[in-house]
């Protein structure tokens, strides 16, 4: 800190990919930066540092994507998620900026990969990192330092202080000790809420104590409550947040991308009580695994056990930790937890309904159960082959949707208008965009977009 | 304390296999090296088939500054030591006498040594077997001697590494050998494609999470370097036996065309190896046997410069005591291919043989 200027030309709250975006912006421009992310460096880049892939328009093909992948089908796959529930200039204007997106992250030190084994689906629309998020937010460190960006770690923002249209400066708290941070200009960047699992269980209900967090456990929202309590206009639902069914072991928080299970298509899943609940087989898992973690959720402890056969446990992309394994359906009930008695029933109830018929793992093959209350429209073999395998399913909390409006240039705005000097980039406003649902890759496409907007009318502001 | 309450420390290859299943969960780095695209072919996997992921890998440590889980993430991942760990431990379990693979992979107290010992018993056959007539080195031993002890220590070592890497190849299952495998391995070493970082850009091996070329470049100087030599000293051979030429020659002659150039080149090399040795950091390599490695380094730097220092002391009275210097280094180097960083090499082939008769990986899934 000894090297710091009195006031910087820009602060960036958080240290992710929407920061990163903006502060090399910025600094491009020839503004003096400071980056405050609140994680040690160890644990520096939010959930950026999970991801590993952006979703990018293009006209024809373009290393890593294949084919093409234009504005109004890239369009029309988001309001099919959010089903309408997006602002649509926003959403072009995120589309469009995205194809330049990608030879500007490679100017600055991203590189990519083709599509990853197991995801050939999406070669034509989502662009890799190599190496995964961690290495994009390295680089783009590297490239932040080369640049003169300084960057305080272990920097926690706790309050922006706001004086009519203007911010004067920030309160800090850097590796425990109180500092403040004079700027003329701030962009926010600092997440979600997901990580602060009382304000989670305060919106959710307090079945939210039993949800996982499956990234970092420092976006806790600080920054966002204290723009709403004053005043900030903010977008997005604040009692929903995106949730997917994980392995039921994987920690508390920061799990990432492995706890994830692919095997529900192939599988049944039974609650506590050891009955099924939903249709397993409704669509290809792609379309249907953001579904499961509220499924999961609204079941009694929050917990679901996906069960699976012999035939069907190479299938799935491999999970983690190891299946519970069991020779015999009451032996994997069991040391499930599972009363065994009931989950022979379901078994045997649902192995009954079974059809015979063609099964195909790759696509809707219609193998249906008959005559079920819950039925399972594809892939519906019975569970005759042992070994058998469990796994125990709990929610996992990608974001939140509550967040900060923003305008086309990134603006941040209260009841009286604009807030003249702050600007705000990636999961803190996504919000304006994603009403509901979620579009993988689109998440780093809105960083990366508005981290660059942000970045650049900081600098201007302040030229 | 009771006693069922001490866990028994997991092995490198169990502490290996619980990362790698992590990583074929998450497959981030699979654009890294070819260690990642291999491991996507298996759920589960048995010794064997780490020992050869282990001995794919080239320590380049792209892995570990991108990955999300690294300590103090409690699945705390650190392939690149994880592996350099089993690499170490297979070499030394395949070698044989093993005890001699333990002691003088980890130890570089004790590739001195036997440096010493060499260099003893050098000194003393130059002085006790000093021929009667011959030109330059043979003027200090003859070239029948130099034959007659060089012959075994070089035969006797590579028989060894045979036997080695057979069992090697029994442990990771290697298939059929075809000559489009052996391309595709030596295309493979002779690029350093491993050391790439996939992109070109080099690997990250002294500069944190920075990619460098220069691990690829010294060891690239290292390896031709050696190459030359070993090629200079055969076409010696060669001339000797088949045209009647003895040594000395002059520069503009095969063995001096092929010996200078490869001298310097693995002189410049074992320097720049070494160097990058001490900026690296330790704990993402097998750190026990860091001496060891040093030492093979040093070793060769040895190697080169001696032989260099003979070349320029041509007729001077340095020949004699360089001589001595020279031949022990390249003795020891000989005598410990089997049971140093040495074997890496025919480990590292095999390794890249055997990938290269698998199937492509697959990406069957959804
Ligand atoms: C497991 C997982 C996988 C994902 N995969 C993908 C994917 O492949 N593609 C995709 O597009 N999206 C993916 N996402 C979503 C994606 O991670 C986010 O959309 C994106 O990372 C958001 O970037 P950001 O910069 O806004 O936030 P983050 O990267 O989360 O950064 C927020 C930063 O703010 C810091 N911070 C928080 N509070 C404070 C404070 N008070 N003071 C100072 N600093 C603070 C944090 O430490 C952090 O550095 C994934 C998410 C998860 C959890
Ligand atoms: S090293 Fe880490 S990031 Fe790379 S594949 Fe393994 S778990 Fe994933
Ligand atoms: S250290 Fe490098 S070569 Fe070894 S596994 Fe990791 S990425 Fe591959």
């Amino acid at each position: 800190m000894k090297d710091w200027p009195e006031t910087f030309d820009l602060a960036v709250v958080g240290g992710g990919n929407a920061a990163l975006c903006a502060a090399i912006t910025a600094a491009e421009a020839g503004a003096s930066v400071l980056i405050l992310e609140g994680a040690p460096k160890t644990y520096r880049g939010g959930n950026s540092r999970h991801t590993r892939n952006f979703r990018c328009m293009h006209k024809g093909p373009m290393f890593p994507l294949t084919d093409a992948y234009e504005e109004e089908e890239y369009l029309h796959d988001l309001m099919l998620v959010t089903k309408g529930k997006t602002d649509e200039g926003l959403a072009r204007m995120a589309i469009r900026s995205s194809e330049e997106c990608l030879p500007w992250m490679m100017a600055h030190g991203v590189r990519f990969q083709p599509s990853l084994s197991g995801t050939l689906s999406l070669s034509r629309t989502n662009a890799f990192f190599l190496g995964g998020g961690k290495a994009l937010v390295n680089a783009y460190y590297n490239t932040a330092e080369d640049l003169g960006v300084k960057v305080a770690y272990d920097a926690q923002v706790t309050h922006v202080h706001r004086e009519g249209d203007r911010i004067t400066h920030l309160d800090t708290e850097i590796a425990g000790r109180p500092v403040t941070v004079k700027a003329r200009a701030f962009v926010l960047a600092s997440g979600g809420f997901q990580a602060d699992i009382d304000w989670l269980a305060r919106a959710w209900g307090p079945s939210a104590r039993n949800f996982l967090i499956r990234g970092t456990p420092y976006n806790r929202g600080v920054v966002l409550r204290d723009m709403l309590d004053q005043g900030a206009e903010s977008v997005g639902d604040p009692t929903q947040c995106h949730a997917v069914a994980i392995d039921g072991r994987a920690p508390k928080y920061d799990g990432g991308i492995v706890t994830r299970l692919d095997c529900v298509p192939f599988s049944i899943v039974l609650n506590t009580n050891g009955e099924r609940f939903y249709n397993e087989g409704e669509d290809v898992w792609p379309k249907r695994y953001a579904i499961w973690g509220r499924l999961v959720a609204a079941q009694p402890d929050q917990v679901g056990f996906a069960l699976i056969d012999a035939k069907s446990i190479d299938l799935f992309m491999p999970s983690v930790f190891p299946p519970v394994k069991a020779d015999t359906i009451e032996e994997l009930a069991d040391k499930m937890g599972l009363d065994p008695q009931a989950v022979r029933a379901t078994v045997d109830g649902f192995n009954a309904a079974c059809r015979p018929g063609k099964f195909h793992p790759t696509e809707l093959d219609g193998l249906a159960t008959e005559g079920l209350d819950v039925p399972k429209t594809n892939w519906a073999r019975p569970l005759d082959t042992p070994p058998y395998y469990g796994y125990q399913l709990r929610p996992g909390v990608t974001f939140t949707y509550l967040g900060l409006k923003v305008d086309a240039h990134a603006q941040v705005h209260s009841a009286e208008g604009s807030i003249r000097n702050l600007w705000a980039a990636g999961e803190i406003m996504a919000g304006s965009i994603l009403g509901q649902g979620y579009l993988a890759g689109f998440g780093m496409t809105i960083g990366t977009v508005f981290g660059r907007i942000a970045g650049k009318e900081a600098a201007a502001h302040v030229a | 304390m009771s006693l069922d309450l001490i866990i028994p420390a997991p092995s490198a290859t169990d502490e290996a296999r619980r990362q790698i299943e992590i990583c074929n969960a998450c497959r981030y780095c699979e654009g890294f090296c070819a260690v990642f695209p291999a491991m996507t072919r298996q759920k589960s996997f048995a010794d064997g088939d780490l020992t050869q992921l282990a001995n794919l890998c080239h320590n380049c440590r792209g892995c570990y500054y991108a990955c999300q889980y690294t300590a103090p993430h409690e699945f705390a991942l650190n392939i690149p030591a994880a592996l350099a760990e089993v690499r170490v431990e297979s070499w030394e379990r395949l070698a044989r006498p093993q005890a001699l693979a333990r002691l003088f992979q980890t130890h570089g107290v004790a590739m001195a040594g036997l440096l010493v010992v060499a260099l003893a018993v050098f000194f003393w056959a130059l002085g006790a077997l000093r021929p009667v007539e011959g030109a330059g080195f043979y003027a200090h031993l003859a070239h029948n001697t130099l034959v007659a002890i060089f012959a075994p220590a070089f035969v006797l070592p590579l028989l060894l590494i045979a036997l080695s890497v057979r069992d090697y190849w029994r442990e990771v299952g290697g298939g059929r050998v075809r000559l489009a495998h052996l391309l595709r391995a030596f295309d493979s070493a002779a690029r350093m494609k491993n050391l790439s970082g996939g992109h070109g850009e080099g690997c990250n091996f002294e500069k944190g999470d920075r990619f460098s070329d220069r691990r690829r470049v010294f060891h690239q100087l290292m390896m031709y370097g050696f190459l030359l030599c070993f090629a200079s000293t055969s076409s010696a051979t060669l001339m000797h036996y088949l045209l009647g030429l003895e040594a000395p020659y002059a520069l503009i002659s095969v063995p001096k065309l092929l010996g200078v150039p490869g001298g310097l080149m693995m002189a410049v090399g074992a320097v720049g190896l070494g160097w990058l040795k001490l900026r690296a950091d330790r704990s993402l390599g097998a750190a026990r046997v860091w001496g060891g490695e040093m030492a093979f380094v040093l070793l060769l730097g040895a190697v080169a410069l001696t032989g260099l220092g003979l070349y320029v002391a041509t007729g001077s009275a340095l020949v004699g005591p360089l001589l001595a210097v020279h031949l022990s280094t390249v003795m020891v180097l000989f005598l410990l291919m089997p049971f140093s960083k040495m074997v890496h090499g025919f480990y590292r082939l095999a390794a890249l043989v055997a990938e290269a008769g698998q199937p492509a990986p697959s990406s069957a899934n959804e």
